[in-house]
């Protein structure tokens, strides 16, 4: 078999980013949650807040700490697999990058070590003004990224000379058409990711009875914070469609699963996209919905496949079908929204066992939903890099060999594996711990902070009697 | 401002950056690769701490100068890091495992003895990959058109294994000079004692270089044997630096170790540049021919003129709260 160093730095690339990404989008979201609860904890003096920050910090930590660690690999991946196309890009995307590594830095450095360490050190309004810089460092931060994305879809304000791009105008570049639409979409799937996992681990901790009274109010807040979001997501989501509909028709077509340009075009629930064959097998569908959705009139034309030569379609049937994970995930969110709205009558919501059970399970969906999004969006691009002007077999490093390519794919999954097992792993002992023990803090008060996962303060291993015995560690 | 001149300013900013993150992972690296070899446990203790509260702050170096270098010199980025492939990936693996060793060490007792290893193998690994990095700097790559055409293994050649060496053995000397600064009794008479076999092992490596470089490189060569007798001050420093090291050891100076062997990785990295200058991919790219565009690399600076000294003032910062010595079973508030 002939190693193609090309399929494996994309397969490279969608593992490392992929991996990456599930820590900011939780982290985005969080943080924003963390400082709202900073700020009633400051406005009402209520210990539920205090309780609730500090613990939700806790695993802020240990996200933030793992984002910051897989991140480091993301700054080299350009020049190491994609060097022809880092060169090309450089003068737009290399400022873009820089911009926000001095974000997350500047971010990190002046105030994070506030937030996790300084809550008994400085003054109650200083500890808040950090959480909210914390919040807004993460928002500036997937500013930069998804401006520089979002170029790859729109590429727009730059000049394309010799294979190198030039900035003609870099508002038109940094705000280019599809930036607005894909930040705010992400912005929304980073709020719902937040929600539904603290909405999740809310709903597990009342099932076991500990700490309600804070834990009930963190669930309700998450249910109405889901009911704003669950379906303003599903609106902003069509309209970054009829962006993409606009710049990226390809992109549209897959998605839909539509080979052919035509009117009154159904809305596919199920099909086996057949590339070879140009077809689709066992479709089932509502006729005219996608026309419907797409152009608002029921005859509307719809972009198809057949428009451009099988080698510069999409892989259909994978952007098909994580589209399809993606809405069904999404439309699942709005009833779980609707149904916390239904419970609240009588207070059921945080006294019905399925419903908190239903709860547990949807804290993972947000991250598969989030993943299936850039799946769509990223390889629905292809044959693509910069939409248009750079394919992928241009922008791939010419030195690079099949092997290599391999070795390092093998690599980063072992590295990351092991590493994921062992965050994850902690992440459930912080979650198993939980917020009531307060006096932990005070017993590892000669632990050395400034570490993001200092902030955490659990043991790793798990103790015989639960949680409440710190461990004998060196030194202390 | 001329074209020149921010092509010149962006030289040294990366520049910069490059000896920043150098000296400073420099030293929580030689932790790491001094760990194995500590007389105790709760040394090991002793010696994490000393370290935790600035590693990640001098670890964000790394990502800025590769982020940089993308923004400022992409030619540099796209030719050095595909012919550094198989190297960058192990320097990261190893970043990777020593950076989740610092976090979960401190809260295992049981599986203690995998981070021990995990935070000194990384240590090791990231420290020989980046030695193996500047002595595959020295060797020059094959270059085409601006892409690298070499193959994977290029960069690992018997010169560039004594590189790797050379700045393993340097990295521990930062590490050993750090713990004769930064802690006392039994841990700092063990970094007096390995502090001299450290600099000898340096001092060897860095000979053999001196003599083998100028048979690898010819412009190198033409460089230091033509009519510019003013950079063999470069060496002449970094010779007093050793001399200053021994000596202050000798008299059990506490702090000066630690300055004389940053003034030697200093004047090292500096006689490195000038050995090249204006090449900044050997054998024949220049500054010039790497930069990226004007307006480019204007847009980046009006944001780093900020963001820089903010960024300086708060590291400083962190050292100064964070000074002293560092005691067992007690740590800073």
């Amino acid at each position: 078999m002939e190693l193609d160093p090309l399929i494996l730095s994309r397969i490279q690339f969608a593992f490392v980013v992929s991996f990456h990404a599930i820590f900011p989008v939780f982290t985005i979201g969080l943080a924003s949650y963390i400082a709202v609860l900073e700020g009633l904890a400051f406005k009402t003096k209520n210990p539920s807040w205090v309780k609730l920050s500090a613990f939700w910090t806790r695993v802020f930590a240990v996200v933030f700490g793992m984002g910051v660690v897989s991140g480091i690999v993301m700054s080299f991946q350009f020049g190491t697999n994609w060097s022809n196309f880092a060169q090309a890009t450089a003068n737009f995307l290399g400022p873009m990058l820089s911009y926000e590594v001095v974000t997350a830095f500047f971010l990190e450095a002046a105030f994070l070590g506030v937030l996790l360490f300084g809550r008994d050190k400085v003054p109650p309004g200083v500890h808040l003004f950090a959480a909210v810089m914390v919040a807004t460092g993460t928002f500036i931060s997937s500013f930069w990224i998804l401006s520089a994305n979002s170029w790859m879809h729109t590429p727009a304000g730059t000049e394309f000379r010799d294979g190198v791009f030039f900035v003609t105008s870099w508002s038109e570049a940094i705000f280019n058409p599809s930036f607005p639409y894909r930040f705010t979409h992400m912005v929304l799937a980073s709020f719902l990711t937040g929600g539904f996992v603290v909405a999740g681990v809310s709903a597990w901790y009342l099932l076991k009875g500990r700490e309600v009274e804070a834990n009930r109010k963190a669930l309700s807040m998450c249910l109405w914070l889901l009911l704003v979001i669950a379906p303003t997501q599903a609106v902003v989501g069509d309209f970054h469609g009829l962006n993409t509909m606009e710049h990226q028709p390809m992109k549209v077509a897959a998605m839909e699963g539509n080979w052919e340009t035509s009117r009154n075009v159904p809305l596919l629930l199920f099909a086996i996209p057949d590339q070879a064959n140009q077809t689709n097998r066992f479709e089932i569908g509502i006729p005219g919905m996608a026309s419907f959705i797409l152009t608002h009139e029921w005859d509307g034309e719809v972009p198809g496949l057949n428009e451009v030569a099988a080698e510069e379609q999409p892989p259909v049937a994978i952007v098909f079908w994580a589209f399809r994970v993606m809405v069904g995930l999404g439309l699942l969110m709005i009833v779980f929204a609707f149904a916390g709205l239904v419970l609240r009558a009588g207070g059921r919501y945080w006294q019905t066992p399925w419903f908190l059970q239903g709860l547990r399970l949807m804290s993972l969906t947000p991250f598969v939903a989030v993943l299936a999004g850039w799946f769509v969006t990223e390889i629905g691009r292809a044959p693509w890099l910069v939409q248009g002007l750079m394919n992928h077999s241009e922008a791939v490093t010419p030195s690079l060999t099949g092997g290599m390519a391999l070795f390092s794919l093998i690599g980063y999954f072992v590295v990351y594996a092991l590493v994921f097992s062992a965050g994850v792993y902690y992440l459930m002992r912080v979650l198993y711990v939980g917020m009531e023990d307060s006096d932990i803090d005070k017993e590892y008060e000669s632990d050395r902070p400034k570490r993001p996962f200092s902030a955490a303060h659990v043991p790793f291993e798990i103790d015989d009697n639960d949680t409440h015995k710190p461990l004998n560690q060196g030194g202390h | 401002m001329g074209m020149l001149d921010l092509v010149l300013i962006w030289a040294f900013i990366i520049g910069f950056g490059i000896i920043m993150y150098v000296v400073m992972d420099g030293f929580d690296l030689g932790m790491g690769i001094l760990f194995p070899f500590a007389p105790t446990e709760e040394d090991r203790d002793t010696m994490m701490n000393s370290v935790a509260p600035v590693w990640d702050g001098n670890e964000t170096w790394l990502v800025l100068g590769g982020a940089g270098l993308l923004a400022a010199f992409p030619l540099v980025y796209t030719t050095i890091l595909p012919a550094l492939y198989i190297g960058v990936f192990l320097l990261l693996a190893g970043l990777i495992f020593r950076g989740i060793a610092f976090e979960f060490r401190f809260k295992a007792s049981t599986s203690r003895y995998l981070w021990n290893w995990a935070f000194a193998g990384g240590s090791t690994l990231a420290a020989f990959a980046q030695g193996a990095v500047v002595g595959a700097y020295i060797q020059g790559f094959e270059v085409t058109d601006g892409v690298y055409t070499g193959g994977a293994l290029d960069w690992l050649s018997p010169f560039t294994v004594l590189t790797g060496f050379g700045l393993l053995a340097g990295y521990a000397l930062l590490g050993s000079t750090w713990l004769i600064m930064k802690t006392e009794g039994r841990l700092q008479e063990w970094a007096y004692r390995i502090t001299v076999p450290l600099l000898l092992g340096v001092l060897g490596v860095f000979v053999i270089i001196s003599i083998w470089t100028p048979f690898v490189d010819e412009m190198v060569k033409d460089r230091w044997f033509s009519n510019i007798t003013i950079i063999w001050i470069l060496p002449a420093l970094t010779l007093i630096c050793a001399f200053q090291i021994f000596r202050s050891v000798r008299n059990r100076f506490e702090g000066m170790p630690f300055v004389a062997t940053l003034g030697l990785f200093i004047f090292t990295y500096l006689g490195l540049i000038v050995s090249r200058w204006p090449y900044v991919v050997p054998p024949d790219i220049t500054l010039w021919d790497a930069a990226s565009a004007y307006d480019s690399q204007l847009f980046l600076l009006i944001g780093l003129v900020f963001v820089i000294p903010v960024v300086l003032v708060y590291t400083a910062w962190t050292y100064w709260v964070f000074r002293g010595k560092v005691r067992a079973g007690e740590g800073y508030h």
